[in-house]
């Protein structure tokens, strides 16, 4: 059995599940201070009856690095960057001890200017007087020659605790995010390192001797012993549980739209064949785009706690939470109130919600019941508007070959698949103001909790080759690879998907769930005067973010 | 945090499949390092600079321009639909006001493409700055148009298309046609007889370099600019002035070229040529949008830029500075050069030999023009190649006067055998005619 554990903004949702489907869920209180705490209890409760030697796994889904970002409780650290040509790096700058210096590799990985040792040094001691353990390094194009960075990560390694460098985050490119996601790496570590421990220490303690694993941002999970070195993918923000739950409901061969209604906010997302679509680069976190794999969400500030008002003459639903629903004993009206009042909610105090909605339905000179499906529709007719936003996006994303343009997959989703607290009710609103067909996400209370626990290992892979120079790398992968002449993409192809393969089981994949997915396989000649100097290869390759294998059956089972 | 000054927008379509051939200029490779290095510098996610998807043109915002013998589809490849549909979505989206300007970083190119297109010239199959140009104007109300193309080739096609129109002022600098592919772009070359004025040439001579580039701009072109007043500024922003650039002889930088687009000010760039892809067009075209979004480019230097090194004699400072003089007098005297010729009353006759030089075909172009104080005037367009065929083709400007109409539908009407197709150009009512002969 495997046990599933989302941690939310209110509450905390506990599953345990086995290969038939759900054999038990509890919800605990999430409390913020002590996300350790909540996460303890709700593991309690859930295996209150159960032996442990009948789990074999354990997922959580906490937002604790997201969080410690947030209330800035994040390490000290100290940055190294060196930029070269281009945009002036302090532009980049993440912190207090950010110090650019000299050095500089080119599009090819070509070195153009020397690391100065000298220079390093310097830094070294004004970061050190600082009282630094952790330092971030981060060159210009070190993903495709990392040389600069491990010449200062070398320089450093006697003076500091740990040292993180820039090509160890991610092999694609674009330097300012490879700068802010080191710094979120390094200045997450200490605090994803001690509270995992934690968890697992207590668990051992209860002989619960069982693998941990953590979910991603991208769907994907990772085991705890990895997430150790790779603290920043587990930075969670956005549904990534929720959407996960819906994957393992929705049906195959079809796009669809996940929309999980929470208190304050309201997730999209969307789904091609029963796996997420996923930002091109990565999320933003405080204001800094990460190369931090992550779902494409579109995040409204519209949910069933959303303050509902009139302004100008006219009705305005969310963005701010002012507390819970008048019906629940909250201090002012919300979209619940407007179900409450139109006997959609049962066991909410209606009298309440009346009472609430009645000074709009006055302003509107309307009646208390029409005001509140009025409340309702728009709520409705938002989430749809934003439906269709993020589907145009999706579909505009730019692509840069004539067949991708002429031939790419357009998303054109007729169905949407509804979770969250008030789910059920506006699944049938929804699906009658609009052309999708809209369901509710069967088990929709705890489906976020199911898709945590159901979560494979996902991971990616780039790998860069130049057989002009006579290298294939993937610096993020420690791997670098003399190739001739006749090396192509092919060749590329499977060496990634070696590489892939490798990094997949060491996070925690089981080999059953490798399923390859080639995201990109570009193979140029290169010319010079008239004649080819060689080929310019490009892979990427991931593990496409999906179900474990073995627990298909679970949407026939709780499916409708 | 970046923050850009103007709102920027940006079409990148880098054609990674597409070539004329394996080792042509032209080929899959020009910009993946360009593109490397917008990746790597994070441009795309630069708080103001925001990336368009292309749209692809169609038949008819082609045939506003080109006549295409034997028809649009033989003349154009998807990725030209593409390209030109990508300068088409950059100038949609400045219109629109979606972005104060943008940038077309695509391929291939257009501004070799006459009016007139037989097959290839000069790596070119059609315009893409007249596509999308005569498409702007028949959706949005913009008359007065500046087209600068900064191309180190002249930009003949361009030329050719807007030689007969008063209100489109074309531009070209470029290196000595005595020296340099097409071999045309004089001094004298001033535009037909309705638009005399309206067609400058700056022919620069080999190894200009900073210098020289930004003084033509400053003392020439912003002067003439500033009379002008277009509603609209287009740059034809090629990149083959480089120093390291394979296939010419100039001594130009991205420094350089940044500090022309912040001058210049374009509310549309569009790419055309560029050929040192690894040394000059990944700095090059970071400069271009840097400049244009109002972001400091101060840095976006080459690994090797080494400016006393490219630095331009005394001799081309001297030969700039009388060019400027010249063209500047000519576009003094426009109009008393406009008087002259339109009183002529009647029409203007030219024949031309062109040369594809990509396709390798030889056309041979009878041109008439109705002379018009009113309009642009009524053209018409007898046109043979070496691949047999024969075409008349008649423009009528948007802005025709009545007399210019009726010489155009004449004709398109008159009794003529001989011609394989018989086009004509309305762009009174923006269609496309094509009769039987
Ligand atoms: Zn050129
Ligand atoms: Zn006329």
């Amino acid at each position: 059995m495997i046990i599933g554990l989302d941690v939310g903004g209110t509450h905390t949702d506990v599953v345990l599940l086995d290969k038939k489907g759900l054999v038990k869920d509890v919800k605990v209180p999430t409390d913020p201070s002590d996300l350790f705490n909540t996460v303890l209890t709700g593991l309690e409760k859930i295996t209150e009856d159960i032996h442990h030697r009948e789990i074999t796994r354990v997922v959580l889904s906490t937002t604790l690095t997201t969080n410690a970002i947030a209330q800035k409780k994040m390490t000290r650290v100290g940055m190294i960057v060196s930029g070269g040509p281009g945009i002036d790096p302090e532009n980049y700058r993440t912190n207090g001890n950010y110090y650019t210096v000299s050095g500089s590799i080119d599009h090819r990985g070509r070195e153009i200017q020397p690391v100065n040792p000298v220079e390093i040094q310097g830094v070294v001691e004004r970061l050190m007087d600082a009282g630094i353990r952790h330092v971030g390094v981060v060159g210009k194009f070190s993903t495709r020659n990392p040389d600069h960075e491990t010449t200062i990560g070398s320089i450093l390694e006697d003076s500091f605790e740990k040292i993180f460098l820039g090509h160890q985050v991610s092999g694609n490119l674009n330097f300012p995010r490879r700068i802010a996601t080191t710094f979120f790496k390094a200045a997450a570590y200490s605090a994803h390192k001690a509270f995992f421990e934690s968890v697992k220490k207590s668990l051992d303690k209860k002989g619960f001797e069982i693998p941990i694993y953590i979910l991603k941002a991208d769907g994907g999970t990772i085991s705890f012993e990895a997430s150790i070195d790779y603290p920043g993918q587990t930075i969670l923000s956005g549904p990534a549980a929720s959407v996960m739950g819906a994957t393992v409901f929705a049906p195959e061969n079809e796009d669809v739209v996940v929309i999980d209604i929470g208190g304050t906010t309201t997730d999209i997302a969307v789904l091609i064949n029963r796996v997420p679509v996923l930002e091109p680069l990565g999320i933003e976190i405080s204001g800094y785009k990460t190369l931090i794999r992550a779902l494409k969400t579109r995040s409204i500030g519209l949910g069933g706690d959303s303050a509902v008002k009139v302004n100008d003459g006219k009705l305005e639903i969310g963005p701010e939470r002012l507390g819970p629903a008048m019906a629940f004993g909250g201090p002012s009206p919300t979209s619940t109130d407007a179900l409450s009042v139109l006997g959609l909610i049962q066991n909410s105090d209606r009298e309440k919600a009346v009472q609430g909605i009645t000074p709009i339905a006055e302003a509107f000179g309307e009646s208390v019941e029409k005001t509140a499906s009025m409340i309702f529709d728009d709520s409705c007719r938002e989430i749809l508007n934003q439906v269709q936003d993020i589907v145009a996006n999706i579909n505009s994303k730019p692509v840069y070959t004539v067949h991708e343009l002429m031939e790419g997959y357009q998303v054109k989703p007729e169905k949407i698949l509804v979770l969250g607290g008030p789910a059920p009710y506006f699944a049938k609103r929804l699906d009658e103001m609009s052309d999708f067909r809209v369901d509710v996400v069967p088990a929709w209370h705890v489906a976020n909790a199911i898709g945590a626990a159901l979560a494979r290992t996902t991971c990616e892979v780039s790998l860069f080759a130049d057989t002009g120079k006579g290298l294939a790398v993937s610096p993020e992968e420690k791997f670098s690879n003399k190739v001739n002449r006749n090396y192509n993409k092919t060749e590329a192809v499977k060496d990634a998907g070696d590489l892939l393969n490798k990094k997949a089981l060491q996070i925690g994949a089981s080999a059953e769930d490798f399923e390859m997915e080639v995201v990109e396989h570009i193979q140029f000649n290169m010319v010079r005067g008239f004649s080819t100097t060689g080929k310019n290869i490009r892979v990427k390759v991931q593990v496409k973010p999906g179900i474990i294998h073995g627990y298909g059956s679970i949407s026939i089972k709780q499916g409708k | 945090m970046l923050q850009t000054k103007n709102k920027t927008g940006l079409v990148f379509f880098p054609a990674f499949d597409w070539a004329i051939d394996p080792t042509h200029p032209e080929r899959e490779e020009r910009l993946l390092y360009t593109q490397d290095q917008v990746l790597e510098e994070g441009i795309l996610d630069i708080e103001g600079i925001e990336e368009f998807k292309p749209e692809l043109v169609t038949v008819e915002d082609v045939q506003r321009i080109h006549f295409c013998v034997p028809d649009v589809q033989s003349v154009m490849t998807e990725s030209h639909f593409i390209s030109a549909g990508g300068a088409k979505k950059i100038g949609t989206v400045v219109l629109e006001k979606q972005v104060d300007n943008g940038f077309a970083l695509v391929r291939p190119p257009g501004h070799h493409a006459m009016r007139v297109v037989h097959g290839a010239r000069g790596f070119c199959n059609v315009n893409i700055e007249a596509i999308m140009l005569e498409y702007l104007r028949a959706t949005y109300n913009i008359k007065k148009v500046a087209i600068v193309d900064t191309d180190c080739h002249h930009g003949d096609g361009t030329q050719d298309i807007y030689w007969h129109d008063p209100d489109t002022l074309f531009i070209s600098m470029h290196q000595d046609g005595r020296t340099l592919y097409p071999g045309s772009g004089f001094i004298n070359e001033l535009g037909g007889p309705n638009a005399v004025g309206k067609t400058l040439n700056i022919p620069l001579p080999p190894n200009t370099s900073e210098e020289g580039f930004l003084y033509a701009i400053k003392e020439i072109v912003l002067p003439v600019l500033d009379d002008f007043k277009p509603d609209l500024i287009i740059n034809s922003a090629g990149q083959d002035n480089h120093y390291t650039d394979p296939i010419t002889n100039m001594n130009f930088s991205a420094q350089g070229y940044a500090e022309l687009t912040s001058l210049l000010k374009p509310d549309i760039a569009v790419l055309e040529g560029g050929y040192s892809i690894e040394g000059a067009l990944p700095y090059v075209n970071v400069g271009i949008i840097l400049a244009m979004a109002g972001i400091d480019y101060s840095k976006v230097k080459e690994p090797d830029y080494d400016p006393v090194k490219i630095r331009q004699t005394a001799d081309v400072t001297d030969c700039i500075k009388q060019t400027g003089e010249k063209v500047l007098t000519c576009w003094q005297q426009r109009e008393r050069l406009k008087k002259q010729t339109c009183e002529s009353n009647g029409f203007e006759e030219r024949t031309r030999n062109i040369y594809y030089d990509t396709d390798n075909i030889s056309e041979r172009q009878a041109e008439k023009i109705r002379i018009c104080a009113e309009c642009g005037g009524a053209i018409r367009i007898d046109s043979s190649s070496d691949r047999g065929y024969h075409i008349l083709a008649v423009h009528i400007p948007a802005h025709a006067c009545k007399a210019c109409r009726e010489t155009g539908y004449q004709w398109y009407d008159e009794k003529n055998k001989g011609f394989d197709m018989i086009l004509l150009q309305d762009r009174t009512t923006d269609q496309f005619h094509e009769r039987k002969p």
